[in-house]
């Protein structure tokens, strides 16, 4: 069963075709990778499947129902789908926990202690417990991030976004918030992730897609996209990304 | 010197190790030059407060002004009246804040809604805000005190107290109703993204996550609103209102010696200047707040 389903997806902001004929299947329980410079199209491809963005032309399936569809109620789409910012945008207003548990609370109408407990279970498991009372500005930038996944997935998604989750980050800070996303896929969690982190793909990705110019022009395992790439702009790509010293 | 003392930091915090020669030199310019600084600010201050006070005191109208603005004695027979007076205009803040809160945020939230159902809503508060913040409190204090009484409808106040009040409240409304949506629109896009992509529907999204933000950004503008409000409420005394404004304009009438419009003038100071300087603070503490969390 495919958890999403993206068909010949386009999207352009003014005159710009930032998606371009875009199509992508993720089965569930698996990870798909995006990979590519910026400005080839991978954030917009996440915030058009959380309906962030309305999208121009094609249409998105989530567990084969159409939620490209105008009807539909976007509340109750994004009740399934979690999303994760580059920039964490946890809310620094709430305490740890209380970002944790808005949505289950507010939302999905979970009871305040069954959805404090669950935080608190989640929480204890990424060695975030002591944190719980605290405010978003007293952690580091990997903390945030981290708390900012396990909001994300309080709410039990069937489909998890992940928007360049280490790029804001200081280097030191970036495995442990990797090594949440590594345990989550293990978990079973289907995702879909933009990344600039090569070797980071490579572990965790059942599929990785190098887009450019909005559009996939390369997919397959990662052994193969990543490690002996077949198309010329894909080795240019990572031949670039090498030179950065970032393989 | 004592050479006992710890050697300390420029912020005065004792060091933890022996500073160089180079260092204690340059403190000891530091200081020099603080002491230069000093000096200077205080000649200054001196030079210019000294001449304007001469200029007033050698002015060749100065004895009959201070007879006629600074009575003290008269001043204090009155103060008593004008007290009494000030209280109205406290009680009339305390209850026109309260009412502009409640309708500024209304008006707010409407002009920041996308509500399609709520769409002549949004614009009867867009023409509101448009024609209150263009009209002088003033024209319209008269206005509502006059003109409701006029229309002479069965069961409505002729209170000019509360004509003036709604006055003001309808003025002030609008002023505050744009302040509260600047704070709402100066939250950033994101966090209304995260909301949203958590599934939180609009309105909780703006419950929740927005207005909490927004609001407590816009605490030290709001007060200044306050300090402003509490100097305005003395425009009811047009009508009639036996405010602060009023009590002086009637003890001096009395008289033609005008020291009770000083006397008035002092009280409203004494409220309205800590009010400024703990808006000062607060407004300090929410900048270096926000300084922080951007550094974070």
């Amino acid at each position: 069963m495919n958890v999403l389903e993206v068909k010949n997806l386009r999207k352009s902001f003014e005159d710009h075709l930032v998606i371009n004929d875009l199509s992508l299947t993720v089965p569930d329980h698996t990870a798909t990778v995006l990979i590519g410079s910026s400005g080839s199209g991978k954030s917009t491809l996440l915030r058009c499947i959380n309906l962030l963005d309305t999208i121009d032309d094609g249409s998105i399936y989530l567990d084969g129902k159409e939620i490209s569809d105008p009807e539909i109620n976007v509340d109750e789409v994004r009740k399934n789908l979690g999303m994760v910012f580059q920039s964490f945008n946890l809310f620094p207003h709430m305490s740890v926990l209380d970002n944790i548990t808005l949505s289950p609370i507010r939302v999905h109408k979970v009871s305040k202690t069954q959805a404090r407990d669950e935080a608190m279970t989640v929480l204890r498991r990424f060695d975030l417990a002591d944190k719980a009372d605290q405010f978003p500005d007293r952690l580091s930038g990997g903390q945030q991030q981290r708390v900012a996944i396990i909001r994300s997935i309080a709410v039990k998604p069937r489909l998890l976004l992940l928007d360049e989750v280490t790029s804001a980050l200081d280097p030191v800070l970036v495995n442990e918030v990797l090594s949440i996303v590594r345990d989550l896929k293990s978990d079973g969690m289907a995702m879909v992730l933009a990344t600039h982190e090569m070797g980071f793909a490579t572990q965790v990705a059942d599929e990785v897609c190098f887009l450019k110019d909005g559009n996939i022009v390369e997919r397959g395992p990662a052994s193969q996209v990543i490690s002996a790439p077949q198309q010329a702009e894909t080795k240019d790509f990572l031949r670039r990304v090498h030179e950065a010293g970032r393989l | 010197m004592n050479n006992d003392s710890p050697a300390r930091d420029n912020s005065g915090r004792a060091l933890s190790w022996t500073p160089s020669q180079r260092e204690l030199e340059r403190q000891a310019s530091r200081k020099a030059i603080g002491r230069k600084k000093a000096l200077i600010a205080t000649l200054s201050s001196v030079i210019v407060i000294g001449s304007l006070i001469r200029l007033i005191v050698t002015s060749p109208g100065w004895q009959s002004v201070k007879d006629t603005f600074f009575d003290w004695s008269y001043g204090g027979e009155v103060l008593g009246a004008v007290a009494k007076g000030l209280v109205v205009n406290i009680r009339l803040t305390i209850i026109a804040a309260i009412l502009i809160g409640i309708f500024a945020m209304i008006l707010a939230l409407l002009r920041t809604s996308r509500s399609a159902a709520l769409t002549p809503f949004r614009l009867m508060a867009t023409a509101y805000v448009d024609i209150f913040r263009g009209v002088p409190l003033l024209l319209v204090i008269l206005l509502i005190g006059f003109g409701v009484p006029a229309l002479r409808i069965e069961g409505l106040t002729n209170s000019v107290l509360i004509l003036g009040t709604t006055a003001v409240v309808l003025t002030y409304s609008a002023y505050v109703a744009e302040v509260i949506r600047s704070g709402i629109l100066s939250i950033h896009p994101s966090q209304r993204a995260a909301a949203r992509s958590l599934g939180l529907s609009s309105s909780q999204t703006m419950r929740h996550v927005v207005l909490p933000q927004a609001i407590k950004r816009v605490v030290p503008p709001l007060l200044n609103d306050l300090v402003a409000l509490l100097k305005d409420t003395g425009l009811v005394s047009i009508l009639g209102v036996t405010d602060a404004v009023r009590a002086a304009q009637i003890a001096s009438s009395r008289t033609f010696n005008y020291t009770p419009y000083v006397t008035a003038a002092i009280l409203f100071l004494l409220i309205t200047i800590p009010l400024t300087r703990y808006t000062d603070r607060v407004l300090a503490k929410s900048i270096k707040r926000q300084n922080a969390q951007g550094a974070a």
